[in-house]
């Protein structure tokens, strides 16, 4: 907690500018759909990872997925498949690669790409319906991503 | 019923050995549509040109819950009527410079009867794909010498209420062959195209995940039979295209605009889609 805690201020200290280890959603590097280094270069914060995932205007996830961990997010769809246990079958590095790209992982699956920004068709800005030039920002950004990585890994059985 | 979907789902439990309880399987509801003791067809087998996409049509009524299924059941309950009856209001009002209303060529709505089931088509004297909206404008601006209407106004949805009113119950039947070939083509090109950053197509959602739920909306097959609707949550009357532009939206795609060719032709497709379909006559959804 304590270290995390550290990481947060330090981020906040380097957003000013000058050095941060983030990686552009060009630039990600995916291994057999995992993504092994953190995006931001610091560790997501798990409780701000749950409000990622529950909240419609960022990762939505709850739109599609429900899990017993989830259960005092009401209505969640049924869309992707339950997620109690995901911790057990992935790594961070694949959970990392499924949240920034799930189609590096499951070819044509409906989940969205959460950490991608062009190589779209009729891309919007936003949810305005207006056409929105390439590169978009990321639905989630790079310590997003994190956060809601560092959620996932809790859901254990 | 829903084999695809459960496909999905099974897939997912045999990959991880996980266990179905607790997973929602909702099915569409069993019910019968009946209004004034007339049974309106909300089921139908699949049209061959679909090729087994769907196992079976099921109308969009089926998929919501039982106050909304009771309002389109009754006439007196269902919102839509009200902008029937305004709708009767303009087919008799004179407008534009030639003096003239709807009923001053067409006599009575009756005459409608037929019209909807079968639109959009392609008109036989301009080659044009038309739908109720075109027709109507082309009267409005060639024959009445009166301003066309914006296609999602109350004028022309109220209209759309009117004329969808007189072929309730009459089974869609577009055509699909022949000069509406290409914009068939057209139209089934954009439904499997994933648009947008979240890389969604009507098919993801509609074809593939109807009978599943995204957060609380109840995914139906997004058939187009029950149009115009009136939507509870706008309190007013939504065309076809007009829902199209949300689904798209929804994608976090740039929409195409209502009338545009891309749209026509994506109306005539998904109309196609439910052929076997009852018109329903001013449906109800939420
Ligand atoms: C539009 C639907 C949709 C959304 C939104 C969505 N997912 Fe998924 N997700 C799926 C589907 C479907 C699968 C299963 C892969 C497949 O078969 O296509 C999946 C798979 C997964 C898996 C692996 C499945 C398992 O149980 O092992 C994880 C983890 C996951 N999603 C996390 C998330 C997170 C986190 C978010 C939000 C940031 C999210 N998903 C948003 C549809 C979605
Ligand atoms: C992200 C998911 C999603 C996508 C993609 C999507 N829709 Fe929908 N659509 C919905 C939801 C949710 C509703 C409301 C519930 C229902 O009827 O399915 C809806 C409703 C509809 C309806 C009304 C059906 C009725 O009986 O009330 C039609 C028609 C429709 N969609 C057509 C389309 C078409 C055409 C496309 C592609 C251009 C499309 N949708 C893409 C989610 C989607």
């Amino acid at each position: 907690m304590k270290r995390q805690i550290l990481f947060g201020m330090a981020a906040a200290v380097f957003c000013a500018g000058a050095v941060t280890a983030q990686t552009a959603p060009a630039d990600v590097e995916f291994t057999d759909g995992a993504i092994t280094q953190s995006l931001s270069g610091n560790p997501g914060n798990p409780e701000e990872g749950k409000r990622v995932f529950s909240t419609a205007a960022l990762g939505n996830c709850v739109a599609c997925h429900a899990a017993e961990i989830t259960k005092d997010i009401p209505f969640p769809g049924d869309v992707g498949p339950a997620l109690d246990g995901a911790a057990d079958r992935w790594t961070e590095a694949q959970l990392r690669g499924l949240v920034g790209n799930a189609k590096m992982t499951f070819e044509g699956t409906v989940m969205p790409a959460f950490y991608k920004s062009s190589g779209y068709i009729r891309p919007g800005d936003d949810y305005t319906g207006k056409a929105g030039a390439e590169p978009l920002a990321p639905i989630l950004n790079a310590q997003q991503v994190e956060d809601v990585v560092a959620y996932l890994l809790t859901f254990k059985e | 019923m829903k084999p695809r979907r459960i496909k999905t789902a099974l897939a997912a439990t045999a990959l991880f050995g996980l266990a179905l309880t607790g997973m929602a399987i909702a099915d569409p509801v069993d019910d019968k549509l009946v209004i004034d003791g007339v049974e309106i067809k909300t089921t139908a087998e699949a049209p061959a040109h679909l090729d087994g996409a769907l196992p079976e049509l099921i109308s969009g009524w089926h998929f919501r819950d039982t106050e909304t299924r009771a309002m389109q059941a009754d006439d007196f309950d269902n919102p839509g009527m009200i902008f029937v009856d305004r709708g009767l209001d303009t087919w008799n009002a004179v407008d534009g410079t030639e003096g003239k209303s709807c009923a001053s060529c067409h006599e009575g709505p009756e005459s409608m009867a037929g019209l909807r089931p079968v639109i959009p088509r392609v008109d036989a004297e301009t080659g044009k794909l038309m739908n109720i909206e075109a027709y109507v404008n082309n009267c409005r601006t060639t024959r009445m010498g009166a301003e066309a209407w914006n296609p999602k106004g109350g004028d022309m949805t109220d209209m759309m209420a009117l004329i969808s009113l007189q072929s309730r119950g009459e089974l869609v039947n577009v055509a699909i062959d022949g000069p509406a070939a290409p914009f068939y083509e057209l139209g089934k090109e954009i439904y499997y195209t994933r648009y947008g950053q979240l890389e969604l197509s009507c098919a993801n959602c509609h074809e593939d995940n109807n009978g599943n739920y995204i957060r609380s909306d109840h995914l139906s097959q997004g058939h187009t039979n029950g149009f115009p609707l009136y939507r509870l949550k706008d309190a007013g009357l939504v065309t076809a295209q007009g829902r199209f532009v949300g689904c798209v939206r929804d994608t976090r795609a740039e929409t195409f605009a209502i009338g545009s060719d891309e749209f026509n032709a994506l109306e005539l497709y998904v109309a196609s889609r439910g052929n076997g379909l009852a018109v329903e006559g001013v449906g109800v959804r939420h």
